[in-house]
């Protein structure tokens, strides 16, 4: 193959991925986020108690994390159909990286929402503030650095999902990867597409920890 | 007025149950800088957290002003919480607002517009005495400007109380006592009563009108300050009160006596005396006087050779003039 031809190819490659992961990452949070917030406020500490809520999101959550992700995008195809009219190309691969990462998003969400300080939240408490207005106003931009953090672990894990589609037929750097590395043993095409890959993620890693470091009120400066 | 009427409130752990407090019945008088002192594990923070029912009492009622917050509907519970402002040992400021949001917080809230929110703010933080430090983030300031701040935050909804949980714990002794004057300032210039909760004697001597003794979960003792101060009846108040003195009595070879006494006596020479009516000479181990409202108060640990008749003398001298004394085991050891 040209140099050109790979080149365009790997862009083209990259672009999907990005369209893919920001695209999932984005769904994800917009689901994980009340799931994260509803798994803390309902734990045994948290500022609406209801056991039988917190056991059952609980565990819903555990079984889903705990599927490989190989399998569950396999097991969810019919179910990916119905939702993207094919089990194949970047749309449908988007629906399983979302069903798999909604669990495990919502627990991050969970542990960072945690780190915040008891105090301050009882202090909201004594103010008069109201469950809602202690989630929008206090927890989540007080654990905004941590839920940041949180992010950028999820658009890493996502992008190796997404590689992982590659094998059912999604689009991306991972297809071309498995393609012409795996299918036609050209494996300097494989690299090229890893070494993208880690660029990328190198890339977002800096970008989130930047903004983390920029936004974070607890560092002085 | 705040009331507490027979509040109980039972920890249920998984080994054991811990009655944190025990059928306490309190009035808290408008106006007043009303101190709860006691020592560590008593109660304070959880009588404290049942006053705004961050803590919900296992029995008992809680008056606020004739009404009863431990009937209230959650919602209604939010109004009456915002007539009571609290600051606590850790400041408790969010960290990732500045001081002006983290004074606007409580206005947000209650649903004050936003620019009229900010100038209420900005009021507070002048009399705080932090206009200046508007912008900073909690994390730019000391822990007496976090305390400052939260006070300002406190005060934000215009309450009538504002309990204060061991505020000045964290901070040192100067900055304490600039907090308290500033609390004082507050209770005089806007009448805002205030619940100090401490385990250090010298808060409650220096702001507090009225103080009540918590001990293992039971006020043991209540009244004005001067009163309790200068004549504590139990024991233990005397003792948490008036600390006894550390003394090594391994070389004690008399008797030793506490004496206890207030300051309608202070001007009278004791000891002299004692000296004089017991014929025998009487050994001081130590001695510590505060000052209460003007008055000296003090405690004297007197050795008196073992010789009972003297010892019968003085004791008769000691009541005589009304002060209290305790016979300290000073052999044994
Ligand atoms: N949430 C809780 N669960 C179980 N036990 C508790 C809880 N809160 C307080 N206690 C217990 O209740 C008792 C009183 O505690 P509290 O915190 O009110 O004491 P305190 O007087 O404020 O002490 P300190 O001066 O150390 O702050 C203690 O024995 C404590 O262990
Ligand atoms: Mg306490």
């Amino acid at each position: 193959m040209e140099f050109n031809q790979l080149v365009a190819l790997l862009w083209k490659g990259s672009l999907e991925t990005l369209y893919m992961v920001l695209t999932s990452t984005l769904c994800s949070y917009v689901a994980g986020i009340p799931l994260g917030v509803l798994l803390f406020i309902t734990d045994k500490n948290g500022i609406c108690r209801c056991r039988p809520v917190n056991l059952v999101l609980g565990v819903i959550v555990n079984l889903t994390r705990s599927i490989p992700f190989i399998i569950l995008l396999i097991a969810i195809l019919p179910f990916t159909r119905a939702v993207a009219g094919t089990t194949i190309g970047t749309n449908a691969t988007i629906v399983p990286l979302v069903v798999a990462a909604i669990p495990f998003i919502a627990r991050m969400v969970e542990s960072s929402l945690k780190e915040v300080d008891q105090g301050v939240i009882e202090a909201a408490q004594a103010m008069g503030s109201s469950p809602l207005q202690i989630i929008v106003k206090v927890l989540l931009p007080e654990a905004r650095p941590s839920l940041l953090v949180g992010c950028t672990i999820a658009f890493a894990t996502l992008l190796g999902y997404s590689a992982m589609a590659g094998f059912t037929g999604g689009g991306g750097l991972g297809a071309i990867a498995i393609n012409y590395g795996y299918y036609r043993y050209q494996a300097n095409i494989m690299w090229a597409t890893v070494f993208v890959l880690v660029v990328i993620v190198q890339v977002f890693q800096e970008l989130g920890m930047f903004i983390v470091n920029k936004t974070d009120k607890r560092i002085r400066n | 007025m705040i009331r507490l009427e027979q509040v109980s409130k039972t920890f249920h752990l998984k080994s054991r149950e811990v009655e944190a407090l025990k059928q306490i019945n309190l009035t808290i008088e408008d106006g007043s800088i009303f101190g709860i002192i006691g020592s560590s594990g008593a109660g304070k923070s959880t009588l404290v957290r049942c006053l705004n029912l961050l803590e919900r009492p296992t029995e008992g009622k809680v008056f606020l002003d004739d009404i009863e917050l431990t009937a209230l509907s959650n919602g209604r519970l939010r109004k009456e919480r915002r007539k009571i402002g609290m600051v606590f040992q850790q400041f408790n400021l969010l960290a990732q607002r500045n001081a002006l949001k983290n004074v606007c917080y409580p206005l947000e809230i209650a649903g004050v517009p936003g620019n009229q929110a900010k100038e209420r703010a900005i009021e507070l933080l002048k009399l705080v005495g932090l206009e200046d430090r508007m912008y900073n983030f909690p994390a730019q300031l000391s822990g007496g400007q976090k305390q400052r701040v939260a006070i300002a935050r406190a005060l934000a909804t215009e309450p009538k109380y504002l309990l204060c949980d061991e505020a000045t714990s964290a901070l040192d002794p100067n900055t304490t006592n600039s907090i308290l004057e500033l609390l004082k300032e507050i209770n005089e210039r806007l009448g805002v009563t205030i619940i100090v909760i401490t385990h250090e004697m010298k808060v409650v001597e220096k702001i507090c009108t009225q103080v009540a003794v918590l001990n293992e979960g039971e006020v043991i003792e209540q009244g004005s300050v001067q009163e309790v101060f200068l004549s504590p009846k139990t024991k233990i108040a005397q003792e948490m009160i008036y600390p006894k003195p550390k003394y090594d009595n391994r070389n004690f070879h008399g008797k030793v006596f506490r004496l206890a006494f207030g300051g309608q006596s202070s001007s009278e020479p004791i000891v002299a005396n004692l000296v004089l009516k017991c014929q025998t000479p009487v050994n001081i181990l130590g001695a510590g006087t505060e000052d209460i409202g003007g008055k000296a108060y003090g405690q004297m640990l007197l050795e008196f050779p073992k010789d009972e008749a003297a010892i019968a003398e003085a004791k008769k001298y000691l009541d005589s003039i009304g002060v209290h004394y305790e016979e300290e085991d000073a052999d044994g050891i």
